[in-house]
């Protein structure tokens, strides 16, 4: 196993009356890639905050690298951060910028020049070390950011929705490069970001908040696949959500009756109510299989009526309109073929169907 | 589009007009200056530089302006370092009642001066202060620290805190952040407040009316010598080289402000 | 006695309160500047209101509470006759420098696409050039053998000098109208560059006239420019003594020269201070006046 390097302890912020942060406990590995990730407002950036010390935890303590550092001011925190707008000094040309914090350092002229060119090198920007600050673009600045804190070596690198501001092809083209950056420099990153599909790219570990909590801290995968909460299944991905009853349980097949679907089944080690009780089934629009002729199975199938379609390019959105149920079921099919729009017009009957093992349980909420 | 054009025509030329009636009066100064009449009446009667001689050879004038330039320099520098702790107090620190707070350090500003100065040549004679050009600058103090304040604050709104909070994350204290980071981004408005409180206090007169001792300043010394007819023209003379100087002044102030950090936002304003 | 422990534990706390309390950071950063104005603002305004309370014996101040200073400014015609006739001057200078500012602000604002930076230069220059002297100035181009009058006779178009241009509310009026320009002129500008040209696009697209857009939109949005350039005329002038006693002549003295011989010829410091207190009060009287006055025209053009 790992070892821990940040150890969140019952941490609490308040802003006057406003919690912004209530009870966080959380641990993150070295070496781990970890996304806090939520909704704006949710508290992440204040954790973060907290972490490098720009704010004070109202309670609690935070262990960095087995040192309390609750209470310690940023300068001293064996952590560094890359800012959400980057904050390049406007004074300082490229070089200047990346040697800001090595003042102390101890290193002469020559080997501060050498490291300087190193940084370049891993950011790719070799040559631009003479560069004013207003003479480069978006993703330039985020690089800078990035080498005038690696540079310092630090414990952790904290980055606070770096990528926000950049276009969405830059964007992509960042986040491919931060992850592999991270690899070769082996620091672990924390990570703040409400982009939902950027955590899922980059992450080792996220932990999603809402309202100041945190949700669930789990692997990317787990959070999609086998979400714990209907927060966190609605706010990763598109979910579809049905009221459901548990008939009965066995050999790890849940049974249950859904009103808007009749029988469904789902593949589970365990339960999360008894038998009796009501759940919340949750599955995601791309986990249908949508066809026009009854299917045999007697379970996890339902009649429905076309909706409107969206066009996606690589895929399309359908909507299917199913008896009793309010708001249609999101459906998502890959363009395999290019004819799709023919195939799906509004109100031509279709059944839907999905496999055991891709419905999730849910608890009931409210 | 006619119509556009001839509103544009009208109001290019009221701000001509306007330009007219604010420089009429400043240009007065140097043509008279200029002019070999002891009487401020055309025609003028020849060009003459004695006026400008005459001042040179003024022992009042010259103490007058050292004394201007001793009260000018040092309120500017207190008024600047004033400006500088409160602008980031306000802008930097969230405090509850921070507007009540900004609005007493701004209450000499809507003061008539005339109350400012007799308020403050009370409490020196109550005090037993003797006057001198310390007790006028104090007043002058009092009226420059909210300009400086304005100044500093717009600059410190300006740059977003992440500057200094990255200083600090890379390893600086709070003296050495202000001093890497903080000083160099608003030093075009430290510059700006300067010039702005030494002209404010260099140019005073009524607070500095009731506020001297015997030293005079620049402004008493031309108020004295208003009185003579026979001094009119070298005051003339010494009116052109305050125009002269001043606009000199501004422009500079103006170069280093253009040429000041570029924050990549409205903050150059 | 107290350890060195419990001290050190002390100094932490204390350490700890200050970096945990961000108000008390900021609190000490203007602490300085709100001694200063306490000081040097209001205890020395405190000594005023006290002194407005003592009389004055040829030289020797009484220093007993008497109402005496305040009872003879309502019981001689003199003092409220120049404190209203102050007053009426500086409302019409600050009319007047509004006025005439506002359609260069405008100008500035709307009309110059580059280079608005040496426009405001141009009009904040005159400003920075002594204030005495540009007053002075005014003496020698209004007076009886001063720049207008010598010009136009030696032009030939009048006989006699004008006797009316200098030594009246009139020519403190103008004279003070061009001193105050560029403080009018600055926060309108500001005021009328912070709209949004869409805004007036849009009442254009709404089928307002040019005029109509202008009263509806411009005007009102540009009002906070406008009350900060009219007190900021409006009350530093009320005191102003400089430019009734060069240009104003004994029809227009002020209360500031009142005010100003209690402290000088006249020696009557409690008197002056009483003059001081009700000319403020009457000051923020007007100047409430004048809010609520803008907060119904604001009223009625929404």
């Amino acid at each position: 196993m790992s070892e821990v390097i940040i150890s969140i302890n019952n941490v609490t912020k308040d802003f006057g009356n406003v919690r912004a942060v209530n009870n966080a406990n959380l641990d993150v590995l070295k070496g781990e890639f970890f996304s806090l990730l939520g909704p704006s407002g949710c508290g992440k950036t204040t954790l973060l905050r907290m972490l490098a010390g720009f704010e004070l935890p109202t309670e609690g303590t935070i262990d960095i690298d087995g040192q309390d550092v609750t209470l310690s001011p940023p300068n001293i925190r064996p952590v560094n951060m890359v800012f959400q707008n980057y904050a390049i000094f406007p004074h300082l040309n490229v070089s200047q910028n990346i040697a800001f914090g090595m003042r102390k350092s101890g290193l002469s002229k020559q080997e501060l020049d050498e490291r300087i060119e190193q940084m370049l090198e891993l950011i790719k920007l070799p040559g631009y070390g003479d560069r004013g600050s207003n003479e480069l673009s978006g993703g330039q600045r985020q690089r800078v950011a990035l080498a005038r804190a690696l540079i310092k070596q630090p414990k952790v690198l904290l980055l606070d929705e770096p990528l926000g501001a950049l276009d969405k092809k830059l964007r992509e083209q960042m986040q491919i490069e931060l992850r592999l950056l991270q690899q070769q420099v082996g620091i672990t990153f924390v990570f703040v970001t409400h982009d939902q599909e950027e955590a899922l790219t980059l992450s080792d570990r996220i932990a999603v908040m809402n309202q100041g909590d945190i949700i669930e801290v789990s692997t990317p995968g787990s959070l999609y696949e086998q979400p714990q909460s209907r927060f966190v299944a609605d706010f990763i991905g598109t979910m579809n959500f049905f009221d459901c009853t548990l008939k009965d349980f066995s050999d790890g097949i849940a049974i249950g009756e859904a009103s808007e679907l009749g029988s469904v089944r789902i593949a589970t080690p365990q339960t999360i109510v008894t038998p009796g009780n009501d759940f919340t089934l949750a599955v995601r629009p791309e986990k249908f299989s949508i066809s026009f002729e009854q299917p045999d199975q007697q379970y996890n199938s339902v009649l429905g009526r076309m909706g409107p379609s969206a066009y996606l390019g690589d895929r399309s959105h359908l909507y299917v309109h199913v008896k009793g149920r309010e708001y249609p079921i999101s459906v998502a099919l890959q363009n395999l073929t290019g004819v799709l729009d023919q195939m799906y017009t509004t109100d031509r009957k279709v059944w839907l169907t999905w496999s055991d093992d891709s419905a999730v349980m849910l608890p009931m909420e409210g | 589009m006619i119509r556009t054009r001839s509103r544009l025509n009208t109001l290019t030329v009221y701000a001509v007009a306007y330009l007219i009636f604010l420089y009429a009066p400043v240009a007065v100064l140097p043509l008279f200056s200029f002019n070999d009449s002891q009487y401020i009446t055309f025609p003028l009667l020849g060009f003459t530089f004695k006026w400008y001689a005459q001042l040179a050879d003024s022992q009042g004038l010259q103490n007058a302006l050292i004394n201007s330039l001793k009260v000018g320099l040092s309120v500017a520098f207190l008024s600047t370092v004033l400006g500088i702790f409160a602008a980031k107090g306000v802008t930097r620190y969230r405090m509850r009642r921070s507007g009540l707070l900004i609005s007493f350090i701004m209450v000499p500003l809507v003061i008539p001066e005339i109350i400012l100065g007799i308020s403050l040549l009370m409490t020196f004679s109550v005090g037993g202060i003797k006057l001198s050009l310390i007790t006028v600058g104090i007043g002058h103090l009092m009226l420059c620290t909210p300009f400086s304040m304005l100044v500093l604050i717009s600059r410190m709104e300006g740059f977003d805190k992440s500057y200094e909070e990255a200083a600090q994350d890379l390893g600086e204290n709070a003296w050495w952040t202000f001093w890497r980071v903080t000083f160099p981004i608003i030093l075009p408005g430290v510059v700006a407040s300067f010039l702005l409180t030494f002209t404010i206090s260099f140019d005073e007169f009524i607070l500095a009316f009731f506020l001297a001792g015997t030293d005079a300043t620049l402004p008493l010394h031309i108020w004295s010598q208003l009185r003579f007819p026979d001094k009119l023209p070298s005051v003339l003379a010494l009116g052109a080289i305050i125009v002269m100087v001043s606009t000199v002044v501004i422009f500079a102030a103006e170069l280093i402000r253009r040429g000041g950090v570029d924050l990549g936002n409205k903050s150059k304003v | 006695m107290p350890s060195a422990a419990f001290e050190q534990s002390l100094v932490s706390r204390i350490q700890l309160r200050f970096r945990r309390s961000e108000a008390v950071r900021g609190y000490t950063l203007l602490s300085p500047t709100l001694t200063i104005i306490l000081l040097g603002l209001l205890f020395p305004l405190m000594i005023l209101v006290t002194l407005s309370f003592w009389k004055q014996e040829y030289v020797d101040l009484i220093q007993t509470f008497t109402l005496t200073n305040y009872a003879d400014f309502f019981r001689k015609k003199i003092y409220y006759l120049i404190l209203y006739r102050s007053i009426r001057i500086s409302l019409l200078v600050m009319l007047v420098t509004v006025l005439l500012a506002y359609p260069l602000a405008y100008f500035i604002a709307f009309h110059v696409k580059w280079n608005k930076m040496i426009w405001i230069i141009l009009v904040t220059i005159p400003f920075w050039t002594s204030y005495l002297l540009r007053v002075f100035s005014w003496k020698v181009i209004l007076g009886y053998n001063g720049v207008i009058n010598s010009g136009l006779m030696s032009l030939g178009i009048i006989a006699e000098p004008l006797e009316f241009l200098l030594y009246n509310p009139i020519a403190v009026v103008i004279t003070l109208a061009h001193a105050w320009a560029a403080v009018a002129i600055l926060p309108i500008y500001v005021s009328l560059e912070k709209i949004d040209r869409s805004l007036i696009e849009a009442s254009r697209d709404l089928g307002e006239s040019a005029f109509m857009t202008f009263i509806r939109v411009t005007l009102p949005l540009s009002l906070p420019g406008v009350i900060a350039a009219s007190l900021l005329v409006f009350i530093p002038t009320v005191g102003d003594y400089v430019t009734p006693s060069l240009v104003g002549g004994t029809r227009g003295i002020m209360i500031g020269n009142i005010i100003q011989s209690m402290f000088g010829k006249a020696l009557n410091w409690p008197l002056g201070a009483a003059l001081s207190i009700i000319s403020m009060i009457t000051v923020t009287l007007v100047v409430c006046l004048l809010l609520g006055a803008t907060q119904l025209f604001r009223k009625k053009v929404a």
